[in-house]
This record gives C-alpha cells, sequence and structure tokens, in this order.
C-alpha cells in the first residue's frame, strides 16, 4: 500500500510511541536467553537499581544505575581525561558504587575501523576478554566510547548469529580460562546520564539558561545497531536519539536545531590520525559553521571520544581560511559536571580543550581565571615535589563558581 | 581511473587494472563473499542513493556506497577489484549509510574488504597506511589506540598552538587528573595490567590477527613478534 505524504507528515506531527511487537529486528534479549539456555554463553545480569527506558522500535532497555565496570575510552583518557574524569566525578556525587578496572584493553576497534588490520574473531575475543574480566568483579560493563559500544553491539549480533565464530571465540577464553560472558544489556554512559538527568538537575549550582546549545549525535551510538538506541517520544518527537538533548533540556539550556544534524563529524578513524585533510574539512564545513550560520551557539555538546575530538581540534586550521569558526565543544558529562559545580580545570579539565572555551565560561559567570590560578597552584606543587598529583580529594568536592 | 560520467558502464565494468588476472580478481571477490559476515551486510540494491546522501566521503571524494552494494550484488568481478583498490580507504566507517532501506551495510563491505586487501597484501593499501604502522604497534602492544605523548606539534601543527603548550606541560598536567588509572601516565591511555596484555597478545596470536599484520608490514610483524613472545614465555 502506498503511503501519502499527507500520512507521513500527519504520523511525524506528534511524538511517535512505537509498538515492540512490530519491531523489524530480532530482539537480542531473546537471542541471549536462548543462547543461556542452551549453555553457550554466561549471560551477566543488571544487579540492583536499574531504569528502563524505550529503544528505537518500542523495546526497553535496562540502565544501570550503580555497581558499574568503567570501560574507558582509548580517546578520552589519553586526550580528553576530564571527559572521562567528569563521569566518574558524577557517580561519586550520589556515591554510587563503580568500579575504574585495570583489566581492561581497549575494544581496538577505533584501529578496526581505521586499519582492518585485525579480524572477526580476533575482535570478538577483545570484548569478551573485557566483559569476561568485567563479569568476575561482578560489576556491569558501563561503555564510555561511542566506537566501543557500536562495535560491541555489532560483535553481538555475529555471535548470536553465528556459531562458528562462538566456537572460535571460545577456544580463545579457554586458554585464558574465561567464560563467553555477554551482558544483558551493552549499555553506553550516555544512556546513565539521561537516566539520572533529573537528579543532576536537583543538584544543580550553575544556571545555565543563557546558554543555546546545539547536540551532535555520535554515529557509533546511534547508526550502529540502531535499534538499541535511547529513543523518547517527548524528545524530537521519538524521531532521534534522546540522550544529550534530554540532558541539555533538563539543565535549562536551550537546545537548536541546525540542518546537518544526522552528519558525522568527519573523524573517520584513519584520517583523524595520518588524513586529516578530510576531517578538517568535514567538521568544519558540515558542522561547525553550518550550527555557526544557522544558530550561532554558545557551545556545542556531543557524546563520544572522536566527536569532541574532531569538532574541537579541527577549529583552528580553518581560521586561516577566514571560515566561521569559534564554538567550544564539550561532552554531556562534562557540561553536567560543571553545571554541579565540578572545577573547571581539576575535574572537566578545560585545558585539555583547544577551541576557545573562555566566552563560554564568562557567559555562564564564572571566573575562569580564579580557577585557572587555583589550577596553576596544584602544578607548581606538582613541579616542585611538594604533591604527586590531584586525587579525588582534591576533586570531589562542588564548589559555588558563580557569585 | 575515477569513475565519470563518461566512463560509468552500467553492465559489468571493463578491466582497468590488467596487472591483476581475472582469476585472480575473482578469488578475492569470493573471499569477500565467503566471510562469514558478508551475507549480514547485502541484501541488494534499490539503488535509491539514500546511502550516498548520507555519506560524508561522498561529498569529498569520488566515492559511492551506492556502487559498492551495486558491485558486490551483481558480482562484478572487475568493478570489485576497482572498489579494492582505489576507493575502500575514503571511507569514514560511521555507518551512516546503514540508514539503507535494504538493510545493506555497505561500511561493513568495505570493512571485509580492507580485510581482504591487507592479507593479500595489496600494495594500495600498504600505501594507504603508511604512517600509521606506530599506532597499530601502540595498540596491539600496550592495549590502547593513543596515549598523551602522541600529541606532538610535528604531527598535529594543524591543531595550533595548543599541542605545544600541551606538549610541553605533558607531564604535570597528567598528574592532574584525579583518576587513579590514567595519573601520571604518558606513554599509554590508562594503566593496563601485565596479565590482560598477556591476554591480549594471546587473543592475537590465536585469531590469525598476526598473519594480517606480516603482509600489511614485516618489520613491524617481527617487532611485535619479539616483545610479545618474549612476555609470553616469560609468564
Amino acid at each position: 500500500m502506498t503511503t501519502t505524504v499527507e500520512q507521513i507528515l500527519e504520523r511525524k506531527s506528534h511524538p511517535v510511541v512505537r509498538d515492540a511487537s512490530a519491531a523489524p529486528t530480532d530482539d537480542m534479549h531473546e537471542c541471549l536467553l536462548e543462547l543461556e539456555a542452551k549453555g553457550e554463553i554466561v549471560l551477566q545480569r543488571i544487579k540492583g537499581d536499574y531504569v528502563e527506558f524505550p529503544t528505537k522500535y518500542g523495546r526497553k532497555k535496562k540502565i544501570p544505575i550503580e555497581h558499574t565496570w568503567h570501560h574507558k575510552s582509548c580517546g578520552h583518557c589519553g586526550h580528553i581525561p576530564g571527559y572521562a574524569s567528569s563521569i566518574l566525578w558524577l557517580h561519586r556525587q550520589f556515591n554510587l558504587d563503580y568500579h575504574d578496572p585495570t583489566d581492561q584493553t581497549s575494544c581496538t576497534g577505533w584501529n578496526y575501523y581505521a586499519s582492518a588490520a585485525s579480524n572477526a574473531v580476533g575482535q570478538a575475543a577483545v570484548m569478551s576478554r573485557n566483559f569476561a574480566a568485567a563479569y568476575e568483579t561482578g560489576y556491569f560493563p558501563l561503555i564510555h566510547c561511542g566506537t566501543s559500544f557500536g562495535h560491541y553491539k555489532e560483535i553481538r549480533e555475529q555471535l548470536v548469529h553465528h556459531k562458528e565464530l562462538r566456537d572460535e571465540v571460545r577456544r580463545i577464553l579457554d586458554k585464558m580460562g574465561k567464560p563467553l560472558v555477554i551482558p544483558e544489556e551493552i549499555v553506553h554512559y550516555s544512556e546513565w546520564v539521561y537516566a539520572m538527568r533529573e537528579r543532576f538537575k536537583e543538584r544543580q549550582l550553575v544556571d545555565m539558561s543563557m546558554i543555546t546549545a546545539t547536540v551532535h549525535p555520535a554515529c557509533h551510538y546511534y547508526k550502529i545497531v540502531a535499534e538499541d538506541a535511547i529513543y523518547d517520544p517527548e524528545i524530537y518527537g521519538g524521531q532521534r536519539t534522546a540522550v544529550v538533548t534530554a540532558l541539555l533540556e533538563s539543565l535549562g539550556i536551550n537546545v537548536a536545531d541546525y540542518s546537518t544534524w544526522f552528519d558525522c563529524c568527519g573523524f573517520g578513524f584513519r584520517h583523524v590520525l595520518v588524513q586529516r585533510d578530510f576531517t578538517r574539512s568535514f567538521a568544519v564545513l558540515r558542522k561547525i559553521e553550518t550550527m555557526k550560520n544557522e544558530v550561532n551557539p554558545d557551545l556545542t555538546v556531543t557524546h563520544d571520544t572522536g566527536c569532541v575530538t574532531t569538532l574541537d581540534k579541527s577549529q583552528f586550521a580553518a581560521k586561516a581560511h577566514d571560515r566561521k569558526v569559534g564554538i567550544p565543544v564539550l561532552s554531556d558529562a562534562q557540561v553536567a559536571a560543571l553545571a554541579m559545580g565540578a572545577h573547571p580545570f581539576r575535574v572537566v579539565q578545560f585545558h585539555w580543550h583547544s577551541t576557545d572555551w573562555r566566552p563560554f565560561l564568562e557567559k555562564l559567570g564564572i571566573d575562569w581565571q580564579k580557577y585557572w590560578d587555583e589550577f596553576q597552584g596544584d602544578l607548581e606543587l606538582i613541579r616542585s615535589g611538594q604533591k604527586s598529583g590531584i586525587t579525588w580529594e582534591d576533586a570531589d568536592k562542588p564548589i559555588q563558581l558563580t557569585a | 581511473m575515477p569513475t565519470t560520467q563518461e566512463n560509468w558502464n552500467p553492465g559489468k565494468a571493463a578491466n582497468r587494472h590488467p596487472e591483476a588476472t581475472y582469476e585472480e580478481k575473482e578469488r578475492l571477490f569470493l573471499e569477500v563473499k565467503n566471510d562469514v559476515r558478508y551475507h549480514d551486510f547485502l541484501y541488494g540494491c534499490y539503488e535509491c542513493g539514500i546511502c550516498v546522501s548520507a555519506c560524508p566521503s561522498a561529498r569529498f571524494y569520488d566515492f559511492s556506497p551506492r556502487v559498492i552494494a551495486q558491485a558486490m550484488a551483481r558480482e562484478d568481478v572487475e568493478r570489485i577489484y576497482d572498489i579494492l583498490t582505489e576507493d575502500i580507504w575514503n571511507c569514514a566507517q560511521c555507518f551512516s549509510c546503514v540508514r539503507c532501506p535494504r538493510q545493506n551495510n555497505p561500511g561493513g563491505l568495505i570493512t571485509i574488504l580492507r580485510e581482504v586487501s591487507l592479507k593479500n597484501g595489496l600494495q594500495e593499501s600498504k600505501d594507504a597506511l603508511q604512517g600509521y604502522s606506530r599506532v597499530i604497534y601502540k595498540v596491539m602492544l600496550k592495549g590502547n589506540q593513543v596515549s598523551p605523548d602522541m600529541l606532538q606539534p610535528d604531527f598535529f601543527p594543524d591543531w595550533g598552538p595548543w599541542v605545544q603548550n600541551f606538549s610541553q606541560n605533558m607531564h604535570v598536567w597528567r598528574k592532574a587528573i584525579p583518576m587513579d588509572s590514567i595519573r601520571g601516565l604518558t606513554d599509554v591511555a590508562w594503566r593496563v595490567e601485565r596479565k590482560t596484555l598477556l591476554e591480549l597478545y594471546t587473543i592475537w596470536f590465536e585469531s590469525g590477527n598476526m598473519d594480517i599484520i606480516k603482509e600489511l608490514d614485516e618489520s613491524l610483524y617481527d617487532l611485535l613478534v619479539e616483545v610479545m613472545q618474549e612476555e609470553l614465555e616469560d609468564a
């Protein structure tokens, strides 16, 4: 039957609540239960509090609130450490139990998407080793990186659908004395942020109502295995993923739309490291400049490693070509932490970001120079050997950033 | 030669790479087709172009995910070889193309094509990955893709004076991070236990990953094998 334009416009004119029974894809929860019943996998279940939210086709996804195993991101920890420390700082503010493991490797997905110098078995074994390591601790994996999240969802599908792949991965894991573990949900940290957003709002210390922000939804969050991303009928009418945008709206930020929201950031995996002409061009021409021309935001916010790096670092060179740039870039976790009084440098670590963030902090009424001077004092103590480094004891306490 | 309006042939493609025999091209295609994921990634093609409209690489290169899905569906061996040698490294692997109404995954097909290209030592792929070997070395040996000490002004001049500033302050800035797992580290992103790294090395050997590295870069392979085997033997 032909769908008319009128029918499409009518459908888009009100929030969409989708019927899970009409979903066009396999329900991964059921597939995993079947494999567990056959003794093929160990299914790790969420222990303790969780919240359920609808995903793209109306199924429910459980998001654990605590007892989480923080699967860190290469890009966060290597190049944007305030991203990772903000996620943990938020947990600490609510005394939520978490585990920051060292028995974790990269998912190696960035390398795989950049070079293909691996294969399906190798990638599935890396994921399964990390999940087995989380299972051994009793904590449930919370994935920091959008690429790890997407990559693991895709590998989960491959493991579910291909017995030969499961057998081969199990053979490798046997050599380490580990079982083949798959968690009942693969959860991205931005989904946890989404689940916690009203609790953040209750503890908000910085008024953000004067800020206009754009959102860049991360490709590997909602395009790879698309049905497993959170969609909320109250956000964009359920037509786009709700994470990030819902948080910003809860914090009182004006979220402005722009025409190229679906475009990727230009990261490219290999390109960002060795062929950045593509990365810079795409990030500036299709994302930053479009945002600037259409809504001129104070900030753009995203929820993945590569997007923060690409959108932030690509802006400098474009100034030589008189392009319209100059939008600071943060993750949702950093914005939430800042709203709750996290120190801009000890926790949010603004100094690792290169596009000028000072006007944004000034608009919020934050005297960044005062906190920068304080941080410089920390660095002097470290340089002189009087202090080995900054600890959570230095960073935990929220501060009244605005007068 | 890029595909243009003038040389576009909607039938099977002409032989643009006579340096390889048809049999060799067909063997490579069959290797792609026999990958366990191939049938999950290709269902047919309406030629609607939705994948192209969403594709960032199509905006900047002579590149089309639609052509790739089409060539695969038609099993056009000559054109698939063109794609293997000319196109695959332009893909940004963002997977915007998976909004395909036929549920195709052109990005996934490209992943398989890249793997086959590397496994068979195609020179075009070695050229595309020139300069990237140090990253492979890092992730396979240290268990992290990137590290702070990679941020050097020589490698990232386009990131502006920030890189110089960072580079000069890297050691003290890294100590000024509250997370125990990353504080003070400059050659890795976070601290990975030795036991964990040994398990990672086991995966690389057991999964056939090292064979791919050997085809890509023999000196990188020798270096990795020497370090990994020594560590595994010590353990």
